[in-house]
């Protein structure tokens, strides 16, 4: 029986159906569970009123990342030092204790593996091409980097997972983005998802998985792959995806829960199969060219108000869609932004260099690369970095960027989500500009009050060396930027 | 889970578009460990607008909210759903909603109903003074001007909500199904169905 061509993620639903309804909706089986202390509570605290028990404790894995402070969490002496914020601790100490209980591996605070969920996965080889990831955070659309059909689902779907290790689910639309041509320096990862949010707006992908695809991902690191699907959520889609490669594969061997032996070789034999048939066709498509997409910031409230560094605040009477100009009235107005003003002129007080968009060890050293021997402007009064995992702050550190970051005069943190959603004590004061690395820009996302433009780690960076929105091509001489 | 065949009562015409989570339950809210109380920090924003309808007591205790495109976009928090639950809110009313949005409203017990935009338009203006009416079983939307609006439902959602059916325990009774994929896997793709922690 000859196949019809399939797409990567039709190839990656057919394998995971357990059961389908008359209606199509389909009971999917989901291979790994990443938990965290603030969507778990309420799902055990669900099992354990009904009586029931965790399916698969073996394919989950718990690790605390949302709420941890990002300050040092054991005193000289090696003592653990306690969380302030009573709710915190109350919800880190609700997963430290559920996890066991339900016999779940859990990484504690104070482990070096520990780390945002959403670094932690790939980094253990937790997460692994054409598997079903899901968490309880919706940013983990971020694990479609490795080729993993990786979605976030709320507390409910949390507590079915732990219970049955499925999912009911409809398939998804296909969106195709391609993007393909040759990156101009300066333009990184980030630059390349934010510019496809601007173009596809936030309801883009509604409906739709989306598969990236063109020579733009393919030479794309797997750290940069991660920072695209990462944001996949922000165009709308639930899950975005990269066709697992030689270069995932060479980035998945021998990390701690990777396949090894004659599991890794049938592994590979199955990976290499998953790529989208030629002739396979998608709901939709978008095409973008590389050489379009310039560094990019944001100057709203919403991720799709993104503009090249080189321009300027637009006015509402820009926008077509009434909806829109009065959304962007609102959004200008909250961000203190005057139409017309040059992106280059406007001052931050803040940069915030992490989150599970841009904190692995390829964003530090891009921050690192446009800190060094350079220190942050006078303005600028709260600039930390803060690395995704322990093992990154570690490779970091072995590589001695935090003593460069250090020397600009930013903070080098311990690892989490910190000013990325605010829920710790790392937060945006009201009114305040922030130059972040982080995926959302949404009013009062890292602070009440907080005015949050996203961008590249490099051209974070750059803002802080300047204080205020700064082109990081300004800073560094063309020749020496390599395109990411 | 509460069964809703009818939902009847007054409407919070809302009417905004893009309503994401933060804006539904702010961040803060979301350090709670069981479900209940967050309704006191719903729409926490808004509800420092002058003349918001969340703090006008005309639509105190409303089990309907109207709002505009895309509601429930942005974080997956499930926190929202509980918050609108907490405040009363069985019902929601509006041309679409973000798919995780919808998916946490349903797995709660709240009905989300999408209508277009002439309907949504016609309903604020209803709302304002009278009541409204869905009614599950014929997937009606009605007003006490003869205004009447079908919507579309899943199926199978449609059969949870009427009757109150838990989805964890109906996935439950499939156990021998799940047994059956996990066995075709251990052997047609064993790297996925074990991890360093698997134990034999
Ligand atoms: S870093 Fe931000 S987006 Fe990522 S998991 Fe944490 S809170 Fe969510």
């Amino acid at each position: 029986m000859t196949q019809n061509p399939r797409t990567l993620y039709q190839k990656i639903w057919d394998a995971h159906v357990v059961d389908q309804r008359d209606d199509g909706t389909c009971l999917i089986y989901i291979d790994r569970h990443l938990v965290h202390e603030v969507t778990s509570p309420q799902a055990f605290e669900g099992l354990r009123v009904a009586g029931r028990t965790v399916r698969r404790p073996d394919l989950t894995l718990a690790v605390p990342d949302h709420n941890l402070p990002t300050t040092a969490r054991k005193d000289a002496a090696g003592h653990v030092l306690p969380i302030a914020d009573r709710e915190s601790a109350t919800q880190l100490a609700a997963l430290r204790q559920n996890a066991p209980e339900f016999g779940i591996r859990y990484i504690d605070a104070t482990d070096v593996e520990q780390g945002i969920v959403h670094v932690v996965g790939p980094e253990q080889g937790f997460s692994l091409p054409g598997a079903t990831i899901v968490c309880g955070d919706s940013h983990t659309s971020c694990h479609g980097g490795i080729g993993a059909l990786a979605f976030g689902i709320g507390t409910s779907e949390v507590e079915h997972v732990l219970a049955t290790q499925t999912l009911l689910l409809k398939q998804s639309k296909t969106l195709e983005v391609r993007v393909e041509g040759t990156l101009g320096a300066g333009v990184t990862a980030k630059d390349v998802v934010l510019h496809i949010i601007g173009t596809i707006g936030t309801a883009g992908g509604t409906g739709h998985v989306i598969e990236f695809r063109g020579n733009v991902f393919e030479e794309m690191s797997i750290e940069g792959r991660l920072t695209v699907c990462n944001m996949s959520i922000e165009g709308g889609a639930r899950a975005g995806l990269i066709a697992p490669d030689e270069t995932t594969f060479a980035y998945v061997k021998g990390r701690p829960y990777a396949p090894t032996g004659e599991d890794w070789d049938k592994a590979l034999a199955w990976w290499k199969s998953l790529a989208t048939d030629d002739g396979a066709t998608f709901d939709k498509s978008v095409f973008i060219r590389a050489e379009d997409i310039q560094p990019t910031v944001t100057w709203g409230t919403s991720p799709e108000d993104t503009s090249a560094i080189g321009g300027l605040v637009p006015a509402p009477e820009d926008f077509a869609d009434a909806s829109k100009r009065d959304a962007v009235k609102v959004s200008l107005d909250y961000m203190g932004l005057t139409p017309g003003t040059r992106l280059t002129d406007v001052e931050v007080q803040n940069v915030f260099i992490g989150s599970c968009t841009n904190s692995r060890i390829e964003d530090i050293r891009a921050a690192a690369e446009v800190l060094k021997g350079r220190h942050k402007a006078d303005n600028v009064k709260w600039a930390i970095v803060v690395p995704g995992s322990g093992l990154v702050k570690a490779q970091a550190e072995a590589e001695g960027l935090d003593k460069i970051i250090v020397a600009a005069g930013l903070e080098w943190r311990e690892p989490g989500c910190s000013a990325c959603l605010a829920m710790n004590p790392d937060k945006v004061p009201p009114g305040e500009r922030c130059a972040s690395t982080s995926n959302r820009n949404f009013t009062g996302r890292q602070g009440p009050g907080a005015r949050t433009h996203l961008m590249s780690p490099a051209m974070a960076a750059a803002a802080a060396v300047t204080g205020r929105l700064t082109d990081v091509r300004d800073l560094t001489a063309p020749a020496d930027l390599e395109p990411a | 889970m509460q069964a809703i065949e009818h939902v009847a009562g007054k409407a919070i015409p809302f009417g905004r578009k893009n309503v994401d989570t933060d804006v539904v339950i702010p961040a803060h809210w979301l350090k709670t460990i069981t479900r209940e109380g967050l309704g006191q920090g719903a729409f926490e924003a808004v509800k420092k607008e002058p003349g918001n309808v969340f703090t006008d007591p005309a639509y105190a205790g409303a089990p309907i909210l109207i709002a505009g495109d895309n509601f429930g976009c942005g974080s997956s928090r499930e926190h929202a759903a509980w918050a609108l639950l907490d405040m009363g809110i069985t019902c929601v009313i509006a041309p679409s909603f973000s798919d995780i949005f919808s998916g946490n409203a349903f797995k709660n017990g709240i009905l989300t109903v999408a209508l277009p935009q002439a309907a949504i338009d016609r309903l604020m203006e209803v709302a304002v003074d009278h009541p409204i009416d869905i009614d599950l079983d014929t997937q009606t939307v009605t007003t006490p001007f003869q205004d009447r609006f079908t919507f579309e439902i899943d199926p199978f959602r449609k059969h949870c909500l009427l009757n109150g059916l838990d989805e964890v325990g109906l996935t439950m009774a499939q156990g021998d199904a799940i047994a059956k994929h996990e066995a075709k896997a251990r052997t047609a793709l064993p790297f996925l169905m074990k991890t360093p922690t698997t134990v034999n």
